[in-house]
C-alpha cells in the first residue's frame, strides 16, 4: 500500500489575545517597538498557544483513520492545516489525492438562493466540476431527501433539511481522501445513520477517510485505526477500539482527581471553583426520578459582582449536554458574592435513563470566563420504575424519559 | 515566528509514488482533477509559507469557482426586487440627471464638445463599476468568513468574483448608452477600437483595488469606514462630472497619475466624437496599472496565509 497522508513534525502556534487583530494605530506602535521586542524570543512569550505540537503520522490508501480528542486538544487545527485552509507555523504535511473536506458543512450556502443553486454553487466550492455536479445532481437529491423543497430558497429550509443537502453534496464529492470534522451531529438519527453509511461506502470504495469526533462509537464502528490528542500532541495510536477505550479511560481517571487539584483549567483564574458534588436532594441514591443537588464550592480574591456559574451535565463522554445549570437562566442569586462561599442548586426530577452523566463547570465574572473543569466528575443514574409498569428503556434506548398517555383516537 | 528556517520553500509538489518522500523543486501542481480522469497523480505538499503560484496559479485553477461566485452575486442582488437588474441603469441615470442640471446647466462645466448628458453618463459607467466593485470586494473576505475559515478556497477569487458581477451592470449601462448616443446622433469612429485596452486598464485598475482592500480588511477593519471617504475623494480626482481638460497644466501629471483618469477619459474617447484625446493619460495609467496590481498581489499573497487565523 502506498501513503496517502504522510505529517512530519506538523505545529500550529496561535497568539492569544486580541492583538492580533490591530488596528492601524496599533500597527504603527508595533513598528516603532519592533526593535525592542525583537531583543525577546517572541517564541517564549506566555501569549502564544500551540494549538498543535510536532504531530507526525502517515496514513495508507484506503485506511479509514479516526482523531480523537477533547476539545481544543487540536483536531480542528489539524484538519483545518491538511484542508490547507491554515497554513502550519513549522513542519509539513504531503498529500496524495484529491481531498475533501467537510470542517463545517454548509459553509459557502447562500440562503436567497434555491436548494438547486445551491447544490452548484457549493459544489464549486468543494472543488466539484460544474459536469461532475449535474452528473450527480438526481443522486444528491434524493440522499437529501429534498425533492420537494429544491427549488425553494434554502433560507426556507428548516435546519435539518438545509444540512442534510449539504452534506449529500459533500458526501458525493468523491474525494480520494476525505476529512471530517464532527459533521455527525447534523440532522436526526436516520440521517447521521445514513451519513455513516455513506462514509463506510467511500472507505471500502478504497478511499482514505480522516474522521475527526468524539463520538466513540462512531469511531469504533467507522475506523481501523485512531489518534488520540491531547494539548496538540498524540498522545496515543494504534487500533480505534484500545484507543476508545484508553480516551474513556483517561476521561474516567480525570474525574477522580478532585476539582480542586485539577491543573487542566481553562479562564484567568481570578475565581476557583473547589469542588463540585451531586446527590439526590431527599439523601438516596440517584435515580431517573430523583432531584438533584448540586452543591458548587468556589473561592476568590474578593467579592463576586455579577457572577455566572454554571453547571452543565453530560453523558458519559462528554458527546452531549443533557442539562445547563445556569445562574443566568434561572436567577435566585444575590447580585453580589462573598469572595468565598458554597452555592447549591436543586432541580426538578432529572428524567434520565440509567447510566452514568458527566459534569463539567464554568465561572464568569462580568463576562470573562474566570474558570472552567472539563470532567469535573460523574455521577450514575440508577433505574427506577419510572412509568409504575417495570418497564423503562436503558440508556442504549433513549436519553430522556417522559410520562405520556396512550389512547385511541375517536 | 511563523516560519522554520529550514522549511522555506513552501509548497513543492513531487510527480508519482516515488515523489512522496523526496518533494521535487519546481512550481507547485496542485490535483484538481475528477476521480477517474487520466491526469497525473501529484503530491501536495503543505508547509509554512506559500508561493506565487500558489496564489495566483490555485485561483485561475479554481476559474469556474468564480464564475458560480459571480452567478451567485448577481442571483442574490436582484432576487426579491421589482426592476430587478434595471437598477444597474436607474442609479447612474439618476447621477447624470443630476450632474446635467447642477453641474451642466447651473455651473456651465464644458463637456469636451458632446452633449453634457451624454458625457456624465459615459463617465458614471466605467466609475460606478469601479466605485462599486471596490466597496463590495473589500469586504469580500470578511463578508463570506466561512468561505476563509471553513473551507478552502483560493481566496484571491473572492475579492475578483465581487468585481464580475458589476460587470453585468456595466453591460446593461452600456446599452443605454448607445441609445443616448442614438437620441444625441453620435457615432462612435475608429477610436472604438481602443475600447478593449481601455477597459483593461479599467479592469486592472479596479481588481488591483478591490484585492488590497480585501486583504487589509482582514486585519484592519478601518477599511470599511474608510472606503467611502476614499471612494468620494477619488470622484474627485477623477474627470466623470468634468473634462480632464479643466485641470491646470502643471498639476497634469500628478492628476494623471491616478489610473482612473485615462480609463475614464480613454473610455468617453473611444466611444463618443469628444475633441481630446487622452493618449497621454492612458500611456500613464498603462505604466500604472501593472504597478498596482504587482504591488496589491504582493501584499495579498503575504497576508493569505494568515486569513483563517485572524479574520
Amino acid at each position: 500500500m502506498s501513503i496517502a497522508v504522510r505529517a512530519e513534525g506538523l505545529s500550529k502556534q496561535y497568539r492569544l489575545g486580541i492583538s492580533v487583530q490591530g488596528r492601524l494605530s496599533e500597527a504603527i506602535a508595533a513598528a516603532v517597538q519592533r526593535p525592542v521586542k525583537s531583543l525577546r524570543s517572541s517564541l517564549e512569550d506566555p501569549g502564544y498557544l500551540w494549538a498543535l505540537k510536532d504531530v507526525s503520522f502517515e496514513v495508507q490508501k484506503g485506511e479509514v483513520v479516526g482523531f480523537m480528542g477533547r476539545n481544543g486538544a487540536g483536531k480542528t487545527t489539524l484538519l483545518k492545516i491538511l484542508s490547507r485552509i491554515t497554513e502550519p507555523t513549522a513542519g509539513y504535511a504531503e498529500i496524495d489525492g484529491r481531498v475533501g473536506s467537510l470542517i463545517e458543512v454548509g459553509s459557502g450556502f447562500h440562503s436567497d438562493l434555491t436548494g438547486r443553486e445551491n447544490v452548484y454553487l457549493y459544489g464549486a466550492v468543494l472543488g466539484m466540476r460544474g459536469n461532475e455536479v449535474r452528473r450527480k445532481f438526481d443522486e444528491i437529491v434524493s440522499f437529501a431527501e429534498v425533492e420537494r423543497f429544491i427549488d425553494t430558497p434554502v433560507k426556507r429550509y428548516s435546519s435539518g433539511m438545509y444540512m442534510r443537502l449539504a452534506f449529500a453534496v459533500a458526501a458525493h464529492l468523491e474525494p480520494e481522501i476525505l476529512i471530517v470534522d464532527e459533521v455527525l451531529a447534523v440532522g436526526d438519527l436516520a440521517f447521521q445513520q445514513k451519513c455513516l453509511g455513506k462514509m463506510r461506502e467511500t472507505a471500502t470504495g478504497g478511499r482514505t477517510v480522516l474522521f475527526v469526533s468524539h463520538n466513540t462509537a462512531a469511531v469504533t464502528s467507522l475506523c481501523q485505526r485512531a489518534y488520540l490528542l491531547e494539548a496538540g500532541r498524540i498522545v496515543d495510536s494504534g487500533a480505534a477500539d484500545a484507543v476508545v477505550e484508553r480516551y474513556i479511560e483517561t476521561t474516567q481517571a480525570k474525574q477522580l482527581v478532585p476539582v480542586r487539584e485539577r491543573t487542566d483549567r481553562a479562564g484567568d483564574g481570578s475565581v476557583r471553583i473547589t469542588s463540585v458534588e451531586i446527590a439526590d436532594a431527599a439523601g438516596e441514591t440517584i435515580s431517573s426520578s430523583s432531584q438533584v443537588r448540586v452543591e458548587l464550592t468556589y473561592e476568590s480574591d474578593r467579592e463576586l459582582r455579577q457572577p455566572r456559574f454554571l453547571v452543565t451535565i453530560h453523558d458519559e463522554n462528554y458527546h452531549w449536554a443533557f442539562y445547563r445549570l445556569d445562574t443566568d437562566a434561572e436567577p435566585g442569586l444575590p447580585d453580589v458574592l462573598p469572595a468565598r462561599g458554597t452555592l447549591v442548586c436543586v432541580t426538578d426530577p432529572i428524567n434520565l435513563t440509567a447510566g452514568v452523566c458527566g459534569l463539567k463547570v464554568a465561572v464568569w465574572r462580568a463576562g470573562t470566563l474566570a474558570d472552567q473543569v472539563e470532567y469535573a466528575g460523574s455521577f450514575t443514574v440508577y433505574a427506577d420504575d419510572f412509568y409504575s409498569t417495570g418497564r423503562v428503556p436503558d440508556r442504549s434506548k433513549a436519553v430522556g424519559l417522559i410520562r405520556h398517555e396512550w389512547g385511541l383516537s375517536q | 515566528m511563523r516560519r522554520s528556517p529550514e522549511l522555506t520553500s513552501g509548497q513543492t509538489t513531487g510527480t508519482g509514488k516515488a515523489g512522496v518522500g523526496e518533494p521535487a523543486a519546481g512550481p507547485r501542481a496542485v490535483e484538481t482533477r475528477t476521480v477517474g480522469d487520466d491526469v497525473p497523480r501529484s503530491v501536495t505538499r503543505i508547509g509554512p509559507g506559500s508561493t506565487w503560484g500558489s496564489t495566483v496559479g490555485e485561483a485561475w485553477r479554481h476559474r469556474e469557482l468564480l464564475y458560480f461566485l459571480v452567478w451567485r452575486d448577481l442571483k442574490a442582488r436582484y432576487r426579491q426586487t421589482i426592476v430587478g437588474a434595471a437598477w444597474a441603469v436607474v442609479q447612474p441615470l439618476t447621477l447624470m440627471l443630476v450632474f446635467s442640471l447642477f453641474v451642466g446647466i447651473v455651473l456651465h462645466v464644458p463637456s469636451d464638445g458632446v452633449p453634457y448628458p451624454v458625457f456624465a453618463f459615459a463617465g458614471l459607467l466605467p466609475w460606478n463599476f469601479f466605485s462599486q466593485s471596490i466597496l463590495r470586494g473589500s469586504e469580500s473576505l470578511v463578508g463570506q468568513t466561512n468561505l476563509v475559515s471553513k473551507v478552502y478556497v483560493p481566496r484571491l477569487i473572492l475579492p475578483v468574483a465581487a468585481t464580475g458581477s458589476f460587470l453585468l451592470d456595466f453591460l446593461i449601462s452600456f446599452v443605454v448608452l448607445g441609445g443616448m448616443m442614438l437620441y444625441y446622433g453620435l457615432a462612435p469612429s475608429a477610436e472604438i477600437l481602443w475600447l478593449p485596452v481601455v477597459i483593461l486598464l479599467l479592469l486592472g485598475t479596479t481588481i488591483a483595488v478591490g484585492t488590497f482592500l480585501a486583504a487589509l480588511n482582514v486585519k484592519y477593519r478601518d477599511v470599511r469606514a474608510a472606503v467611502p471617504v476614499l471612494t468620494q475623494v477619488w470622484f474627485f480626482a477623477t474627470p466623470v462630472a468634468y473634462p480632464a481638460s479643466l485641470v491646470p497644466e502643471k498639476w497634469r501629471l500628478l492628476y494623471d497619475l491616478n489610473p482612473m483618469v485615462g480609463a475614464v477619459d480613454g473610455f468617453r474617447w473611444a466611444l463618443l466624437p469628444t475633441d481630446t484625446a487622452p493618449l497621454a493619460s492612458m500611456a500613464i495609467a498603462a505604466a500604472v496599472v501593472p504597478l498596482l496590481l504587482l504591488l496589491s498581489l504582493a501584499y495579498f499573497r503575504r497576508v493569505d496565509r494568515t486569513f483563517a487565523d485572524i479574520i
